[in-house]
């Protein structure tokens, strides 16, 4: 197989903003289902929510390499 | 007389992973093997595949150096460190990573990156010849594939510890995974995969010291609770200083490591700091690849940036674990080290920090996140040692010294196989250290003072034409050897070494434990009404009736006995210790499991014990006192002081060995030193370059906040 040209390549920083992104959504949408639904046993400092502001956090980093990474068509 | 009640630690997995927890843990290794196998139509020739196309940018060359070496047990070792040591655990980073990765930037940098070697093996090669070269790539090869299992196998433990997770099944998925992006794409996949692991690392670990510091009620009140819980959790060093940097370095007794500031600054910041990361290949590789010389330093002084926010995500966890974590109780929860016989009978270990932390603050989610950096961590550093393995052994061993002239594709091939052969060496080495964990020890050890010796090396035939072929073998050889003696020595006690009394009640033994004024009051005496018991090191009347010459038996008692709570021992009153895992009460018939020391236990008729005597002449796990006092300059030295005065003695030996040597042998003469030794390279003109790509320019700043930081902590 011939050798690809390396500006062909998808930037590595591409996958990482789409999987920040994933997770942080998988952990905002768990510490918001923790608001509705609180567990029986709260973690220390439940009450900060973590999960949500954490997660909300990676999903703005995410986006923000996805949109800026993206491959272009030409 | 002391007496220390100790909590049984739950046979349960600490962690409990939910769903999401483990779709964000099934997701990682998805994305891992998908960038593989995307890569492999860019990895087809040696140079794509060894060295990513040297075709890296400065910031992916930086991340993939810090990144390669944050492994979980980094992370989660240095942790343990600095509960250990407090503040002073941050030094691996500050005092003994930051000026080392500068100096490689700016002063070894250009001699890899102009010769064009594809290993620090090869750059021994054209400097000094074959048999340095040998040396190096032979013994680099072993310790790589060696260190990766034993940092495989160590994972395994600890994913079965945390989370039940069987540990054939953790290192065969992960070791399986690492070799099939390693295999696909090389060093290429293996520098991409290890960006997303920084990546992940960061975002899966930052959250605890945030977290951990608003718990702990801010930076000076967790300080002020470290000082005031080390009385209770360190009592042995409660006098010491936790919480400074360079304050405690002025004697031995100050600090709890046991060291000062010349044993800090020579052997950390000089020995070690530099042997590690000026010439330890694994992390030189993933710099030699950048794309030009200005981007390699560039990229090596990203390194040194990142490296010196890694505190946020070791240093100060393990500080947190003295401060934050407490017992059910309500006092500080005390962890010990995994050499304490207690250790995961009774108490959690320091290893556990970490981990502990993460039960205590990481909920759905973010826990699955967190265990991801764990696993992520172990990943990219094997997937270093894998990926440095298969290079230094297809050109420093098998094109050195089997198959010297072959294809390019050929080659290729080999480096491919090197990497899957390579993670099956060490999956074997894992095994070997489920039933010698003994080994770890030495081999960490091992690698620590081979890396140093090979710094005195390197750097003597960088800076000095006159350093010669013979020099640069003997001095390196002799220099190794002198560090395996000085190893054996520390840890030989020609007196006699006998480890501390100890009383084992095993398992479903029936026992009762009497306290004063009621349920309440300190423990009185332990009965153990039936089962068996191991004894070690308590001298017992039933048995010395039996035999004085040999040190094991088996008994049932005839008659009630009764072992003392403390003992002598070469003039020292030592107390025993008696640990009860999992045991019924007499009363209750309830198992429970419990731990004290230095409390008389009373050992009904028909209980079977097996007694043993043991004195040993050599114990990797324990150090002489009167031996490290040689080395380290002091009788107090902990283990990690040790390590470092001896890292400091085997760089001395190995450089005035070498220019001894030198004086009396034939150098190389000066035009077979172009581009390999200061004076005779010519840095090449890559263009104009603008002041914010100066790398001498981000070094002085990079070093200048380095200041700034040891000043504030000081």
């Amino acid at each position: 197989m011939q050798n690809k040209e390396y500006h062909e390549m998808i930037p590595i920083w591409f996958f990482i903003g789409c999987l920040l992104a994933f997770y942080g959504l998988l952990i905002m949408g768990a510490g918001i289902y923790q608001i509705f639904y609180p567990p029986e046993h709260k973690l220390a400092l439940y009450h900060l929510h973590p999960g949500v502001w954490w997660g909300g956090f990676m999903i703005l980093f995410g986006l923000f390499y996805i949109i800026k990474f993206k491959p272009k068509k030409d | 007389m002391s007496e220390i009640h100790l909590f049984a630690v739950a046979s349960a997995p600490a962690l409990n992973l939910g769903a999401i927890d483990l779709l964000i843990i099934i997701t990682y290794f998805f994305v891992v093997l998908a960038i593989g196998f995307y890569l492999k139509k860019y990895a087809s020739t040696g140079d794509d595949f060894f060295l990513a196309g040297r075709k890296m940018t400065a910031w992916i060359a930086g991340i993939s150096f810090v990144s390669a070496n944050l492994s979980s047990l980094e992370t989660m070792g240095w942790s343990a460190m600095a509960y250990q040591y407090g503040m002073l655990g941050a030094h691996a980073y500050l005092i003994g990573a930051i000026p080392a990765i500068l100096f490689l930037a700016i002063v070894m940098m250009p001699f890899y990156y102009i010769c064009k070697t594809h290993s620090v093996p090869g750059y021994l090669k054209l400097r000094y010849g074959e048999g340095a070269r040998s040396v190096a790539g032979i013994s680099f090869s072993f310790m790589t594939v060696m260190v990766s299992g034993a940092s495989m196998f160590a994972m395994a433990k600890i994913l079965n510890l945390l989370l039940g997770w069987d540990i054939h099944v953790s290192i065969w998925v992960s070791s399986i995974t690492v070799a099939i992006y390693v295999a696909l794409g090389g060093l290429l996949s293996a520098v991409f995969n290890e960006v997303v692991q920084f990546f992940l690392i960061w975002f899966g670990s930052l959250l605890i010291p945030v977290l951990g510091i608003v718990h702990a009620g801010g930076w000076g009140k967790m300080m002020d609770t470290i000082q005031q819980n080390v009385k209770i959790i360190h009592p042995s060093v409660q006098n010491a200083d936790f919480t400074s940097l360079w304050r405690n370095l002025g004697s031995f007794d100050a600090n709890p490591m046991g060291i000062d500031w010349f044993g800090m600054v020579f052997g950390l910041g000089v020995a070690v700091g530099l042997g590690y990361w000026c010439t330890d290949f694994l992390q030189v590789q993933r710099v030699i690849v950048a794309k030009n010389l200005r981007a390699a330093q560039n990229g090596t002084v990203i390194g040194a940036v990142l490296k010196m926010c890694v505190p946020l995500i070791v240093t100060i966890p393990g500080l947190l674990g003295l401060a934050v974590l407490l017992s059910p109780d309500g006092s500080p929860l005390v962890l010990v080290p995994e050499s304490d016989p207690r250790a995961r009978i009774t108490n959690h270990t320091y290893n556990d920090v970490l981990p502990l932390l993460m039960g205590q603050y990481l909920g759905p989610g973010l826990l699955g996140l967190g265990v991801t950096a764990m696993i992520a961590g172990f990943m990219s550093g094997m997937a270093g040692n894998v990926s440095a393995f298969a290079t230094v052994w297809t050109y420093d061993v098998y094109k050195a010294l089997i198959n010297k002239n072959d294809t390019d594709k050929h080659y290729v091939r080999t480096g491919r196989w090197a990497s899957i052969v390579g993670v099956l060496i060490s999956i074997a080495a894992a095994y070997a250290l489920l039933w010698f964990s003994n080994i770890l020890e030495f081999l960490q050890v091992l690698v620590f003072f081979f890396i140093v010796p090979l710094f005195g090396t390197v750097i003597l035939g960088m800076l000095w034409k006159r350093s010669t072929p013979a020099a640069g073998f003997w001095g390196f050889l002799t220099a190794i050897i002198f560090s395996i003696c000085m190893w054996v020595f520390v840890h030989s006690f020609p007196d006699g070494y006998r480890p501390q009394p100890k009383i084992s009640i095993e398992p479903q033994s029936v026992v009762s434990v009497e306290r004063q004024n009621g349920n309440n009051g300190r423990i009185r005496r332990i009965v153990v009404e039936s089962g068996s018991i191991d004894v070690v090191n308590v001298p017992f009347s039933s048995v010395s009736s039996l035999s004085e010459k040999a040190n094991k038996y088996i008994l049932n008692l005839q008659n009630d006995a009764t072992l003392p709570p403390m003992v002598n021992q070469k003039g020292d009153n030592v107390s025993v210790q008696l640990l009860a895992p999992e045991v019924i009460n007499s009363v209750t018939k309830e198992k429970y499991g419990f731990g004290v020391e230095a409390v008389p236990v009373i050992l009904k008729s028909g209980v079977k014990v097996i007694y043993s005597d043991i004195e040993m002449k050599f114990v990797p796990a324990a150090f002489n006192p009167a031996h490290t006092k040689y080395i380290a300059r002091s009788e107090k030295a902990k283990p990690m002081a040790v390590n470092m005065y001896s890292a400091f003695w085997s760089l001395v030996v190995c450089m005035a060995v070498t220019i001894v040597i030198s004086l009396f042998t034939k150098p190389k003469p000066e035009s077979e030193l172009k581009d390999l030794v200061m004076g005779l390279t010519k840095i090449p003109d890559e263009g104009p370059c603008p002041w914010y790509e100066s790398p001498k320019l981000w070094a002085g700043i990079v070093l200048v906040v380095l200041i700034a930081i040891n000043i504030i902590f000081w």
